[in-house]
């Protein structure tokens, strides 16, 4: 049998969601390990021509089924739908984005199928695994951070079919593939009653995220060590100079001190910046592998021991009131040195 | 109107000091070595309870999984308004994924039964994967709404609530029964009151039959204070096969600490001289304009 990648498609307001298309991305690799192919499934409603831009990163079919009250989101008829479809086109390996529909619609259809899934996965290959005597080929490794970040376990799901994992938002890269595909849109059966939706969706409101993170080229992260109002001011100062964005580690958004659109890290956006500078961030393990892919890397630390200059190209002890003036002055006299 | 509300809560280690040693050579964690705390999301669904029952009136019973030790969660609940508490203990639900765990909770609230609500923190800050509570919903064959920051409105049939999503928020409304996962933003939970934690400080664990389920209470005798209530597998007709480690398809295959990697940062002295030459470089190489 055939070991295809299916990868859940979402969207809003009618485009796909980029996490989705990273997906396919990554789905085309670990496809092409398993000899098999990536294909994507979808709900939703008049979304059969925008799907077709799989394509172009190298997804051929998508299963798609086509209800009105598929439009927006809700757990239920989602999770049935999907089963019926995982079912019956018997994929090896279910990718979803570990998004707020990915993380809700993904454990009730692994608890349906009785598979496994693992969530936020930072990494994903295709290996073998041995239970005693029984060799397992062909295995999807999920790789994620646990506890805190301190470990970073493999999970393998080797008698499970399928074998399910959730990444997050800009973890995998989205490259438009060399050989684009026009995809084919397969329509699939809308089997579901009005007992199917429990849940009415009274009202959405959109808002727009006060800060571009996967867009910047550079970002000046704030961390505990540039809490300080005086601090955040000079980190402020520094982004608005290179002409770029600020960013934050996790404790500084949790002590409300900036909001959670500025998050670096795993549980915030992932981002591969030209320059990251962090700014009194200790660097967690959740921080670096949102960051650490970023072209060049300034640490500055008073603390020497900071795990951030393991990832940092560049490294400066002191403290951020001192160090940030320096950048900002240095920058501002670059013509005449 | 009251309603009948079912709280899970979750004993786990306290996640910002664990190193490798923690683990167990299959993978799975030695809690034993860790210090244990609440898990903060669980507080926040159970004050969504509290406040319901303190506006409608009703009951809350609190569940959770785990070893013995766990008990003292379930008389947090207590200190803080819970009217009945029951501990799932059994060494055959040792190494459990969330599908097996899910699997075993389910069980246990079909044997609480004829509930109108079940409250999950989001997620555990453990594995932090908030599978458990979707999975317990589908395994009751009942609604869920996830993620949720406010309760806006309840009545006898229907819940609404306020959900957080990636670009904004949602307002949906369920039917009852229905599975709600709270987040931390939805409340700032009470702290318990000094009179329950005086009546309830003492109580012990009342076994409810079938075999016995660890050293550290089995022997106990039931006694009027006894009212954490200590199922295991058998009292609550779970299939053994379906739980634990023989009901978890994910198996750890390795674990690594977090390695460290000596990187080849280039220190630059905190001098101005030494600063503007990086700027000057950064500049020269294109990486800023």
């Amino acid at each position: 049998m055939e070991k295809n990648v299916m990868v859940f498609v979402e969207h809003s307001e009618g485009k796909i969601a980029d996490v989705s298309l990273e997906l396919i991305c990554e789905g085309t690799k670990l496809a092409r390990r398993l000899n098999g192919s990536v294909t994507a499934a979808a709900l939703g409603h008049g979304m059969a021509d925008a799907l077709k831009e799989v394509g172009q990163y190298g997804c051929r079919t998508v299963y798609y089924t086509d209800d009105p009250r598929l439009a927006h989101f809700t757990s239920v008829p989602y999770a049935k739908t999907l089963v019926k479809t995982i079912e019956k086109h018997r994929p090896h390996v279910v990718l979803f984005g570990a998004t707020t529909t990915g993380r809700d619609v993904a454990p009730r259809i692994a608890s349906a199928l009785r598979c496994g899934l693992t969530a936020d996965c930072t990494d994903l290959q295709i290996g073998e695994h041995r239970i005693k005597k029984t060799h397992y080929p062909d295995v999807l490794l999920q790789i994620r951070p646990a506890f805190g970040g301190n470990i970073v376990a493999t999970i393998v799901s080797p008698e499970s079919r399928p074998s399910m994992a959730t990444v997050r938002e800009g973890v995998m890269r989205l490259q438009t593939s060399k050989n684009p595909m026009a995809a084919e849109v397969v329509s699939e059966p809308c089997e579901l009653t009005d007992g199917d939706f429990p849940t009415r969706v009274l009202e959405v409101v959109r808002e727009e995220k006060c800060v571009d993170l996967k867009a910047a080229k550079v970002i000046v992260s704030a961390g505990m060590g540039a809490s300080s109002p005086e601090a955040l001011k000079l980190v402020r100062q520094l982004a608005k100079v290179l002409g770029g964005v600020v960013g934050s580690s996790r404790p500084v958004v949790d002590a409300c001190l900036l909001v959670k659109d500025h998050q670096v890290g795993q549980t915030g956006t992932t981002v591969r910046p030209n320059l990251y500078i962090a700014c009194g961030i200790s660097g967690q393990i959740q921080h670096r592998a949102g960051m650490s892919d970023s072209k060049r890397i300034i640490a500055i630390n008073s603390d020497p021991a900071a795990p951030i200059f393991d990832v940092a190209h560049y490294g400066i002890v002191g403290d951020v009131r001192e160090v940030i003036p320096r950048m900002i002055k240095a920058y501002k006299l670059r013509g005449t040195i | 109107m009251g309603l009948n509300m079912i709280v899970m809560v979750k004993q786990v280690p306290d996640t910002q000091n664990i190193t490798g040693e923690a683990m167990k050579p299959d993978g799975t964690v030695n809690r034993a070595t860790l210090p244990s705390v609440f898990n903060p999301e669980d507080l926040n669904a159970l004050e969504e309870a509290l406040k319901i029952k303190d506006t409608f009136g009703g009951n809350i019973t609190a569940i959770t999984m785990g070893p013995p030790m766990a008990v003292s969660v379930l008389r947090e609940c207590m200190y803080r308004g819970a009217d009945d508490v029951i501990l799932l203990s059994d060494r055959q639900f040792a190494g459990a994924d969330t599908l097996a765990t899910s699997y075993a909770l389910s069980c246990a609230i079909r044997k609480v039964g004829g509930y109108d609500l079940v409250f999950c923190g989001r997620q555990a800050i453990d594995g932090d994967t908030a599978q458990v509570g979707p999975q317990i919903a589908e395994k009751l064959g009942i609604n869920q709404l996830t993620g949720i920051t406010k309760i806006v409105e309840i009545d006898g049939q229907t819940v609404t609530v306020k959900r957080s999503v990636e670009n904004g928020m949602e307002t949906l409304k369920s039917d009852l029964p229905v599975l709600l996962t709270v987040t931390g933003e939805a409340n700032e939970p009470r702290p318990p009151s000094a009179k329950k934690v005086m009546a309830y400080k003492h109580v012990g664990c009342a076994p409810a039959g079938g075999r016995d389920v660890s050293d550290d209470v089995s022997e106990r005798t039931c006694k009027p204070m006894d009212i954490i209530q200590l199922w295991n597998l058998v009292s609550i007709g779970a299939a053994p096969e379906r739980c634990g480690l023989s009901g978890s398809p994910t198996k750890v295959k390795k674990v690594q600490n977090v390695v460290l990697t000596t990187g080849d940062a280039r220190q630059i002295p905190n001098t101005d001289m030494d600063i503007a030459g990086l700027m000057h470089e950064l500049i020269e190489d294109n990486i800023i304009g």
